[in-house]
C-alpha cells in the first residue's frame, strides 16, 4: 500500500459566525460541524449522542433553521450563522425556553437538553405546532433516554404560548 | 424547619444544563490531548492470529496503536480488576491477551492528534483470527443452563400444590437483550498532570470505584490518580462497573505519557454490559375464589463465559403474593456475549414483568377482576423471611390509582372496548423495588458569610442528587438554598459508592444530617460561649439551625455574629453515616400501574395512550424531581414493552441492530398521559427522614401492565417482549 500520509486531505479555511462571533479555522473536509464546534472551538454544549443523525443530541441552529450537526460538514457551511446553545442566553437572562426546561424539570442527566431546546427553538421559528401532538411529533427527532417527554413537551407550550 | 424538603424544588444544576456549560467526562481538554479510537474485534470467540498495524501507523498524526502485544503492564491477578460491584467470575481485561470473549471486544487503541485521523487509521489495522465454535442463543443452549445460589429457599411444597391446585396457569415469558443507550458516549479523557499524576474524567456512576479499580490495574498509588465525574449523560447502571474506555484511555496515557481522551461510538457501546435475556417461568397455582397454593419462578439468564451475572428474578412473589408453598430458581446459560450489567431495576423488571403478566392470566382463568385477585392474595408480610414491612401502602397504590385511572368503568371482556377503530385495552399491574441504603461520608464546609458546602464522592447521573443534598443541607443548617453549594463526583471526596439500586437519596440525605448536626452542635457549643448570649441558659441540644439564626423560641443569635465572636472563618465537618442493622423488617417500594392501549387492527400498531402510575416509597424529597424519576421510568417501561430489543444473528454471533436508530426506544410521539401519584407513606423505622428511593420503581410493573392491556384490547397474549405489531397480526 502507497504512503498513507497523502490520504489526510488538506485543511481547508472556513468562516462561521457562532453565536455573533465571526470565527475563522482551518479544517480537513471531513470533520463535522459538530467535531468543529466541540474540538475546535471548545462549544461542548452542543453534544455527540451517535454521530448518524439518529438522536439529535447535536441539533444547532444554522441560519435559523434545526440541523443535526453531525450530519453536517462544517466545510459546507462556510459563511453559515450558526448558533448553539451557548448562543441563547442573552446577557445572562436564559432564553424562555432555557427557562421552561427548568421549570418544568424537562430534564435529568442534562445531555440531551442543549439539542432539545435548540431543536424546540427552530420549531418555534417554524410556527408548525399548535398543540401537544404537533409538539410531540415535531420533536421526535431528539431523543431522551431519561424520558423527560412530557416535561419537555410541557415547556415547550411554556414557551409557546408566552412568544 | 422543612423549607426545601418536600417541596418542587427545580434542580440547583439546572442553570448549567440549559446552557451547555455542564462538562461531561469527553469534554474535559488539556494542553497536548490526544485522542484514542477503538477498534473492536468481529468475531465472538477465538484467537487474533494477525493483527497489522503498520498501514494504521503510517498515518500522518498517528502517535501509536496500542495492542495487547505493545502495551504497557496491567494487573495479571483477577483481583486487580474486581470493582466493588463485580459479580463472581474472571473479569474482562481489555488489550490484556489475544483471546476474543465476545463480538465487538477492544482489540486496539489507535491514537492520533485528530479524533478524525485515529478514526480513519482504525480502519487500516489487519486482523486476522483463529474462529472457535460458539453460542449466542438462549433458547437453543436453555439446556445447558447452570443453578445459582439464591436467598430464597422454597417454602411448603410448591411442586405438589401446584399439582393438585384447583386451578393452574403455566407460562415462559421471554425478557430479550437490552442495552442501557444512554444518550452520552461512554467516555474518558485522562489528563497526564505535569507531576506525571492522572486526572481522570471519566463517564461512571461511582468515582472512587473507578479510583479503586485503576489503581489495582495500573498498580498506583492512591494519590497518583484522581477520577473526577461532575455531569453523567445518563447510564442506568451501564456505568456502576468501570468501563473498559476508562482503561484504554489511562494505558494510552501511560504509554504516551500525554493526555488522552477515548469516547465510543454508539456502536461499541454495544460491547459494554446489558440486560440479560431471560426465560421467566412462572406457574400460579389457586383455589376458586382467588387465594394462592402455589407459586414457583424459574428464571433461564444470559451471562457470559467468564463472569456469572445474576440479579433477583424471581423472588418478588415472596414480597407481593400470599401463598403457602413457593419454589425459585435462578440458572444462568454461559455465552459467547460481554457479562450482562445491571439494567434499571435488575432482576425486578424482567422477572415482575412475568409475574405480572400471569397474575392477569390468572385473573381471566378465575374471571376476577386483575386487583381483586391481587387484593385477595395480599401479603402484609415478606413471606421469604417472614418479616413485617417497614411500611407498605400497596393497598392504597391499588385504590387511588384505580381511582386516576377510571378503572371502574372497565369492561372486562377483551375485545369489548374501542374508540373509533382502534381497538382500547386496559391493563394493570404490581410494581415493587427494595428500599436500599449505603453508608455514606459528607463534608460541610460553613464559612461565616453564611455560606455552606457540601461535599460527597457521591454522582448525580440525572437522578437529582445535587438538588436533593442542597435541600436537605439548607433546611439542616437553616440557610436559604442559594447559599448552599454541592460538590460530588470527585474521588477525592468523602466516601460514597456507586450510584445505583435506588439507595442515594437516602444514604446522602442521611449523611448530610448526620454533618449537619455536628455543625449545630459546634455553633451552639460557640453560641453558648458568647458574652451575654441569648443561648447562655438553654440546653445546647434543643437548639435549632433556623433563618441563618441559632437558638429556640425567640432566643436567638444569627450564626454569622457567633462565628464572628468566636473568631471563627470556617466550621468544617465530616461525618459517615451508617444505618443501623435492623432485620426485623423488610424495606421495598411498591407501586400500581394502570395502562390504557389503544390498537389499530389492520395495522397492530400499538400506542400507550395513558398510564398511571401511583408509587408509595416513603417521604419524598422533592416532588419536582421524583415525580420525573417516575416518568422516566414510565418511559422505559413503555419501550421494554413495545420497543427495545438488542437483535443478535445467532450465525455471527452478532448484534445486528448495534445503534439508534434500530433499537428503538421510545421517542417523544410515543409518549402520551403519564400521571404520577406519590400515595402517602409515613415511615419512621426505616431512617430517620422517611426516604425510600424512586431510581427504580418506576419501570416496574409498567411492561406487564401494557401487555395486559394489550390482552384486553386484542385477547391475544404476547408473551415474547417486545410486543411489536407483527406478533399482533400473526
Amino acid at each position: 500500500m502507497a504512503d498513507l500520509t497523502d490520504q489526510i486531505p488538506e485543511r481547508i479555511s472556513i468562516n462561521l459566525v457562532v453565536n455573533g462571533v465571526r470565527r475563522t479555522l482551518e479544517v480537513v473536509p471531513w470533520t463535522t460541524l459538530l467535531d468543529a464546534l466541540r474540538d475546535r472551538l471548545e462549544l461542548t454544549g452542543t453534544k455527540k449522542g451517535c454521530d448518524h443523525g439518529q438522536c439529535g443530541a447535536c441539533t444547532v441552529l444554522i441560519d435559523g433553521r434545526r440541523v443535526n450537526s453531525c450530519l453536517t460538514l462544517a466545510v459546507m457551511k462556510d459563511g453559515a450563522e450558526i448558533t448553539t446553545i451557548e448562543g441563547l442566553a442573552k446577557d445572562g437572562t436564559l432564553h424562555p425556553l432555557q427557562q421552561a426546561f427548568i421549570d418544568h424539570d424537562a430534564f435529568q442527566c442534562g445531555y440531551c437538553t442543549p439539542g432539545q431546546i435548540c431543536s424546540a427553538a427552530g420549531l418555534l421559528a417554524e410556527g408548525r405546532a399548535r398543540d401537544a401532538d404537533e409538539i410531540r411529533e415535531l420533536m421526535s427527532g431528539n431523543l431522551c433516554r431519561c424520558g423527560a417527554y412530557p416535561n419537555i413537551v410541557a415547556a415547550i407550550e411554556q414557551a409557546m404560548s408566552r412568544s | 424547619m422543612n423549607a426545601y424538603v418536600g417541596t418542587p424544588t427545580s434542580r440547583v444544576d439546572g442553570r448549567a444544563k440549559v446552557t451547555g456549560t455542564a462538562k461531561y467526562a469527553g469534554e474535559f481538554t488539556a494542553d497536548g490531548l490526544v485522542h484514542g479510537f477503538v477498534v473492536e474485534a468481529t468475531i465472538p470467540r477465538g484467537r487474533i492470529v494477525r493483527l497489522d498495524t503498520s498501514e494504521a501507523l503510517k498515518v500522518a498524526g498517528v502517535l501509536d496503536v496500542l495492542t495487547h502485544a505493545n502495551r504497557p503492564s496491567l494487573a495479571d491477578k483477577d483481583e486487580a480488576w474486581k470493582d466493588e460491584v463485580a459479580p463472581e467470575g474472571s473479569p474482562f481485561r481489555p488489550l490484556y491477551d489475544d483471546l476474543i470473549r465476545f463480538n465487538g471486544q477492544p482489540i486496539a487503541l489507535v491514537v492520533a492528534e485528530e479524533w478524525e485521523t485515529a478514526k480513519f487509521a482504525a480502519t487500516l489495522v489487519l486482523v486476522d483470527y483463529e474462529q472457535d465454535g460458539f453460542a449466542t442463543d438462549l433458547e437453543a443452549e436453555r439446556g445447558s443452563a447452570s443453578e445459582m445460589d439464591k436467598p430464597h429457599r422454597p417454602r411448603g411444597d410448591a411442586k405438589g400444590a401446584l399439582a393438585a391446585a384447583a386451578l393452574r396457569h403455566e407460562a415462559d415469558y421471554l425478557i430479550p437483550t437490552e442495552h442501557h443507550n444512554p444518550m452520552e458516549l461512554y467516555a474518558t479523557t485522562t489528563v497526564w498532570e505535569s507531576d506525571g499524576k492522572l486526572t481522570v474524567y471519566d463517564k461512571t456512576q461511582g468515582v472512587q470505584n473507578v479510583h479503586k479499580f485503576l489503581c489495582a490495574v495500573f498498580d498506583k498509588k492512591p494519590d497518583d490518580l484522581r477520577v473526577i465525574s461532575p455531569f453523567v449523560g445518563g447510564a442506568f447502571g451501564s456505568g456502576l462497573r468501570p468501563q473498559y474506555q476508562v482503561v484504554l484511555a489511562t494505558l494510552a496515557a501511560l504509554a504516551l505519557k500525554r493526555s488522552v481522551r477515548v469516547v465510543l461510538t454508539r456502536r461499541q457501546m454495544y460491547g459494554l454490559g446489558h440486560r440479560p435475556m431471560t426465560i421467566e417461568h412462572v406457574a400460579l397455582g389457586a383455589r376458586p375464589d382467588g387465594t394462592l397454593d402455589a407459586v414457583t419462578h424459574e428464571a433461564v439468564a444470559v451471562t457470559s463465559r467468564y463472569e456469572d451475572f445474576s440479579r433477583n428474578d424471581t423472588g418478588w412473589a415472596e414480597q407481593l403474593y400470599k401463598s403457602p408453598n413457593s419454589h425459585f430458581s435462578h440458572k444462568l446459560v454461559d455465552l459467547d456475549v460481554s457479562t450482562p450489567c445491571d439494567m434499571r431495576a435488575p432482576g425486578a423488571a424482567s422477572g415482575v414483568c412475568a409475574l405480572e403478566c400471569a397474575m392477569d392470566e390468572l385473573a381471566v382463568a378465575l374471571k376476577l377482576d386483575p386487583i381483586e385477585l391481587r387484593l385477595k392474595c395480599y401479603s402484609d408480610r415478606d413471606q421469604s423471611e417472614d418479616l413485617p414491612y417497614t411500611s407498605k401502602q400497596l393497598r392504597e397504590c391499588y385504590a387511588r390509582g384505580a381511582e386516576a385511572f377510571g378503572w371502574a368503568r372497565r369492561t372486562p371482556a377483551p375485545r369489548s372496548m374501542r374508540d373509533g377503530k382502534e381497538l382500547v385495552g386496559w391493563g394493570m399491574a404490581t410494581g415493587v423495588w427494595e428500599a436500599l441504603q449505603m453508608p455514606v461520608a459528607v463534608r460541610i464546609v460553613l464559612t461565616s458569610n453564611g455560606h455552606a458546602e457540601v461535599s460527597c464522592a457521591a454522582s448525580d447521573i440525572g437522578t437529582g442528587t445535587y438538588t436533593i443534598v442542597a435541600q436537605v443541607a439548607a433546611d439542616a443548617l437553616g440557610l436559604p438554598i442559594e447559599n448552599i453549594s454541592v460538590r460530588l463526583a470527585d474521588s477525592a471526596l468523602p466516601q460514597a459508592p456507586v450510584e445505583g439500586g435506588s439507595w442515594m437519596a437516602a444514604s446522602s440525605a442521611h449523611a448530610v444530617l448526620g454533618a449537619a448536626e455536628d455543625i449545630r452542635q459546634e455553633l451552639a457549643r460557640l453560641a453558648k460561649a458568647m458574652p451575654d448570649s441569648p443561648l447562655a441558659h438553654l440546653d445546647a441540644a434543643n437548639v435549632a439551625l433556623v433563618d441563618g439564626m441559632i437558638g429556640r423560641n425567640g432566643a436567638a443569635v444569627s450564626i454569622a455574629d457567633v462565628m464572628r465572636h468566636s473568631n471563627i472563618e470556617r466550621i468544617e465537618k465530616e461525618k459517615l453515616n451508617q444505618f443501623a442493622e435492623d432485620k426485623s423488617h423488610a424495606r421495598n417500594t411498591h407501586s400500581a400501574v394502570f395502562a390504557e392501549v389503544k390498537v389499530d387492527e389492520q395495522l397492530g400498531v400499538i400506542r400507550v395512550t395513558r398510564v398511571v402510575s401511583a408509587v408509595a416509597a416513603g417521604r419524598i424529597l422533592n416532588t419536582k424531581t421524583a415525580r420525573s424519576q417516575i416518568l422516566g421510568g414510565v418511559v422505559w417501561g413503555i419501550g421494554m414493552a413495545l420497543h427495545e430489543e438488542t437483535a443478535m444473528d445467532h450465525r455471527f454471533g452478532r448484534i445486528m441492530n448495534a445503534n439508534i436508530a434500530e433499537y428503538h426506544i421510545p421517542v417523544n410521539a410515543d409518549i402520551h398521559d403519564i400521571d404520577v401519584i406519590f400515595v402517602d407513606e409515613p415511615d419512621d423505622r426505616i431512617n430517620r427522614l422517611g426516604i425510600k428511593g424512586l431510581g427504580e420503581i418506576g419501570i416496574v410493573g409498567v411492561p406487564a401492565a401494557i401487555a395486559n392491556a394489550v390482552y384486553h384490547a386484542t385477547g391475544k397474549r404476547i408473551r415474547r417482549f417486545p410486543i411489536t405489531l407483527d406478533k399482533l397480526l400473526d
